[in-house]
């Protein structure tokens, strides 16, 4: 089991520690609740640093990296971030990422801790032109910092640039605590704030800066539960959960990121076939309406109870909107706002609706 | 941590204390701790039967569902309703305000073979 720079900051918090993809991460602190309460009232910091990071550099890096993603990366200018997918032939869903645009020739890539290897083993056995590609997992801590009051608590402690100017999806280099940092405005709670890519062997010197002068803005380290019952809430997907490998991009609530007119790309063929003859499953929310919560699995069916239309990605009752909720994937047919559903939890047929995503969005400035 | 000394235990982190001539059952501090924050507690019915090692209930936190086993043979003659606007009192009254069901028609020799406080406190090592 792999532990992150943090793990004795974690012990000696209070953190509940639990395997997770291979690394022994915190699953919460204080409780998921408040944790997650903390990120969208105040401001609440993420380890993340199991996450994967893979660098592309090289004078063919856009072009290979064009063919591999499905979003189009040509759109990114130096100092940009984008959201993507590496898909397989048959246009399921390998991993999804973040691709960060240092130049033309060179990109970082952020990528799920626990498909890191599988991502690296592909994008080794699919390189073209010249490339080279670095699996850079163990350089690199990384915090996320998110909440309404992220920014406020970053721009005292970050030299060098002002965060405010740091626009969504974009990156810069920077200076916390005497550590040379890169920051970007992204992140996985649906609330305002960064994540930053740190050197591994200073990542607790910006972890302590960040508790220590955010407790004024009322700070709390957050776990990986709390993590996941926001993004649910955020409507972001999880690999593993809305996203596999052998579930269809296009069935996934990916579509947005799958950009055909870019060219050609791994799994276009698939997807294109799967457009043209009309996708029979879509990624939806739900809601329930009678008491009980429906998990990862739990089977959907229609109104009136009498037919499987399809499997519930993601289930939970969520602190913000104190409501049980999720994501399923189900026939297209059923997958109207407010189209009447029932989830089979247990023994019981617990009635439902189809709302649209995401659950929750936060004012931002 | 509490482990009142009138209660008897299971291994798997119920409690039972006998009262009127029903089973009160719930679980223990322990297990709480070690679930989380509950956010739903799904209560059998009234009337229900349920079988020792059987089970009982299920509590839910924002992570997971989790079961909750009947530590005897009975019936089930009374359920918690305040846990259903209100599940959280598992984890502030675990031994109290938070029990779960009230169960009738058992065996006391069943209770009587359950763990004791000591017995059970020495298995989670608290």
């Amino acid at each position: 089991m792999r532990r992150t720079p943090l793990y004795e900051q974690h012990v000696k918090a209070g953190g509940k520690m639990v395997p997770f993809a291979g690394w022994e991460m915190p699953v919460q602190y204080s409780g998921i609740i408040a944790e997650h309460t903390t990120v969208r009232e105040r401001v609440g910091l993420f380890d993340v640093s199991h996450m994967g990071e893979v660098w592309v550099t090289g004078i063919d890096a856009e072009a290979y990296l064009q063919y591999l993603t499905c979003n189009d990366v040509s759109r990114l200018k130096d100092g940009g971030a984008q959201y993507t997918a590496f898909l397989n032939e048959c246009g399921g869903v390998i991993d999804d990422l973040i691709v960060y645009r240092v130049s033309s020739e060179k990109f970082l890539l952020c990528v799920n801790a626990s498909n890191t290897d599988v991502v690296f083993e592909w994008m080794s056995a699919h390189k073209r032109g010249s490339v080279a590609i670095e699996n850079a997992s163990a350089e690199f801590g990384q915090i996320a910092v998110q909440g309404p009051r992220a920014l406020s608590l970053l721009s005292e402690v970050v030299e060098g640039i002002e965060v405010a100017d740091i626009r969504r999806f974009t990156f810069v280099q920077a200076t916390l605590a005497n550590v040379p940092v890169t920051i970007a405005r992204t992140g996985y709670t649906g609330e305002d704030g960064v994540e930053i890519f740190i050197p591994a062997g200073e990542t607790r010197a910006v972890w302590e800066c960040l508790l220590k002068r955010g407790e004024p803005y009322g700070v709390l380290p957050c776990g990986l539960g709390a993590r996941d019952s926001l993004r649910l809430e955020a409507g972001y997907p999880l690999h593993g959960h809305e996203l596999a490998t052998d579930v269809s991009a296009l069935e996934s609530g990916l579509a947005w990121i799958v950009k055909f007119s870019k060219g050609d790309f791994i799994g276009r063929d698939a997807l294109q076939n799967q457009r043209d003859a009309g996708v029979g499953k879509v990624l939806v929310g739900f809601f329930l309406d009678a008491p009980g919560i429906a998990r990862q699995g739990d089977v959907v069916l229609d109104g009136k109870g009498a037919e499987e239309i399809g499997v519930v990605t993601s289930g939970t009752k969520t602190p913000t909107l104190n409501r049980a909720l999720g994501m399923a994937r189900i026939q297209a047919t059923c997958s109207a706002i407010d189209t009447q559903i029932k989830v089979r939890v247990r023994n019981r047929e617990i009635e439902g609706h189809v709302v649209s995503l995401p659950f929750y969005k936060a004012q931002m400035a | 941590m509490d482990f009142p000394n009138d209660y008897k235990y299971t291994k798997d982190h119920e409690w039972v204390l006998v009262k009127d001539g029903e089973a009160i059952v719930g679980i223990t501090e322990f297990a709480q701790s070690e679930l989380g924050e509950l956010v739903f507690v799904d209560l059998p019915s009234v009337g229900q039967q349920v079988t020792q090692n059987g089970a009982l209930c299920v509590v839910e936190s924002t992570k997971a569902a989790s079961d909750v086993y009947a530590p005897i043979t009975g019936t089930v003659a009374v359920v918690n309703e305040a846990l259903q606007d209100n599940p959280g009192l598992v984890n502030t009254s675990p031994y109290s305000d938070g029990w779960m069901v009230k169960i009738k028609d058992f065996s006391e020799e069943q209770v009587a073979a359950l763990m004791s406080a000591e017995d059970y406190q020495a298995l989670v090592g608290a």
